[in-house]
């Protein structure tokens, strides 16, 4: 099957990944897929205000995504949205896994991704960056986590849909995954699919995923050796 | 609240449970259908002593413009400050937000409802259709508990009548097109036992959870994974088969 970008079913959009992109932020990552473009910064860790946060034996890890008014074809009103909050809590728990929050009592580690260019896969597109940032802030992890949406067309499984498909596939699966240790880290998923190709498109997931890795590698290593 | 995990975790390597349930044992179900005379379908589903609550009313409004001909779906949940110390008054928060969309989405995706069906004038008029859900006691597992109080509500939803310019309340008749029966189960990793249902002191100590809806005939409708750990290819597939296996019991209560 020919896409509607002529892509291969299993071929990824064009990537783009540069480490250390705003200067006053700790850690920070572009990340872009095909017109899919996400910024994240990384704050921390810092002390933590109002105290009552505070976690006497681990950092609190806080992320916020949010969409740029301009990024998508009809404005988004600025400002956190249910969507956004929802994204926002299952980055959270995407990179939650990989970071050694145990190495920061008492203190919190933000997580800011800002998606300036919408044509699907942002979420994705934002805990590829932010986990690129929080590796750039020296932030001590477990592994990178690696994520990209998958989906199904006709008979095709496909990744990285763009925004075109994510109206005719049947379903949506956004996968995060940590190579090294294996993990699942982000699973959801809305459509109406078998077993079969549910646990089909794991799979290819995580197998695009351990491609994603790569590249998100060599812009930590362009960034730090040069 | 260490000893308690330390304790729930300890149980756990032995493959018992704080309340003496087996890992693929829910907690007693109980399900009250149209518990509220002024909806236009109602439920409340006990599962232990979480206790659920969901109404569902309609009204007649304006298609989206993409979907011209499709009655419209909105799903809400409140976290009202009666049911948990934890629960604060004020506009909902992450956890609130997260269920609803999950239900919505659950129902939405399966095609649980004939949106067409719903359509009076396509372009100009169709029924939307409003799911609230209210907690009333948080004892863990919230969103099965939600889930299933909103599919058993739309279950016995009656449309009220529609001259073309009012919506009469009092007169309800045709129920709601309803064709699938979508149910959500949920799994939780506690050490390395798997349990459906958690409830609170298993929800404090649990790494990572599945959320999995299904439908009638096997397929998965909506996935959801949250808590701050990872999950195995394996572990994925072995819940999965749980949440269909599961879902498949608590269609026929």
């Amino acid at each position: 099957m020919k896409r509607i970008d002529g892509r291969k079913e299993d071929e990824l959009r064009p990537i783009v990944m540069k480490a250390g992109v705003i200067e006053q932020a700790d850690g920070s990552a572009f990340v872009k897929f095909g017109n899919t473009s996400a910024i994240a910064a990384v704050y921390g860790p810092r002390s933590l205000h109002p105290k009552h946060l505070q976690i006497p034996d681990k950092a609190l890890l806080r992320t916020v995504y949010s969409m740029a008014p301009f990024s998508t074809t009809e404005r988004v009103k600025p400002g956190p949205s249910r969507r956004s909050i929802e994204i926002s809590k299952v980055t959270r728990y995407a990179l939650e896994p990989a970071v050694f929050l145990e190495e920061f009592p008492k203190t919190g580690i933000e997580v800011y991704i800002d998606i300036i260019e919408a044509d699907a896969g942002t979420r994705t597109a934002g805990i590829n960056a932010a986990s690129i940032a929080l590796a750039d802030a020296g932030i001590p992890m477990r592994d990178l986590v690696a994520a990209v949406a998958v989906g199904k067309i006709n008979n095709n499984y496909i990744v990285d849909l763009c925004g075109k498909e994510e109206e005719q596939t049947l379903c949506d699966m956004p996968v995060a995954y940590m190579p090294r240790t294996k993990q699942i880290t982000l699973l959801q998923m809305d459509g109406d699919i078998t077993l079969d190709d549910a646990t089909k498109l794991i799979k290819l997931a995580i197998k695009k995923c351990e491609e994603i890795y790569e590249i998100q590698k060599q812009a930590l290593k362009k960034r730090w050796m040069g | 609240m260490k000893l308690q995990t330390q304790y729930l975790i300890r149980l756990a390597e032995k493959g018992v449970r704080g309340d003496g349930r087996k890992g693929e044992e829910y907690r007693k179900i109980e399900i009250e259908k149209n518990t509220i005379a002024k909806a236009e379908g109602s439920a409340k589903v006990k599962i232990g002593s979480t206790e659920v609550v969901a109404g569902v009313k309609m009204d007649v409004g304006e298609p989206f413009p993409d979907k011209p001909d499709e009655g419209i779906l909105i799903t809400n949940a409140e976290f009202s400050p009666i049911a948990s110390p934890e629960f604060e008054t004020g506009p909902p928060d992450e956890d609130a937000i997260e269920l609803a969309r999950v239900v919505d989405r659950g129902i939405r995706e399966s095609g649980a409802i004939d949106m067409k069906k719903l359509c009076i004038t396509p372009g100009e008029k169709v029924w939307m259709v409003f799911i609230d859900i209210h907690i009333l006691n948080h004892s863990g597992n919230l969103i099965d508990a939600a889930a299933l109080a909103a599919v058993t509500a739309l279950k016995h939803t009656k449309i009220p009548e529609y001259d073309g310019e009012k919506v009469d309340y009092e007169n309800k008749t045709k129920p709601l097109p309803l064709v699938h029966l979508p149910v959500t189960v949920t799994t939780a990793k506690i050490g390395n036992l798997y349990v459906v249902d958690p409830d609170l002191e298993e929800e404090d100590v649990m790494s990572v959870r599945l959320t999995v809806t299904t439908k009638e005939d096997g397929n998965v409708c909506a996935i959801q994974k949250s808590g701050p750990d990872g999950l195995l290819l394996e572990e994925v597939e072995k819940i999965f088969k749980l949440s269909i296996k599961k879902g498949n019991e608590i269609r026929k209560l």
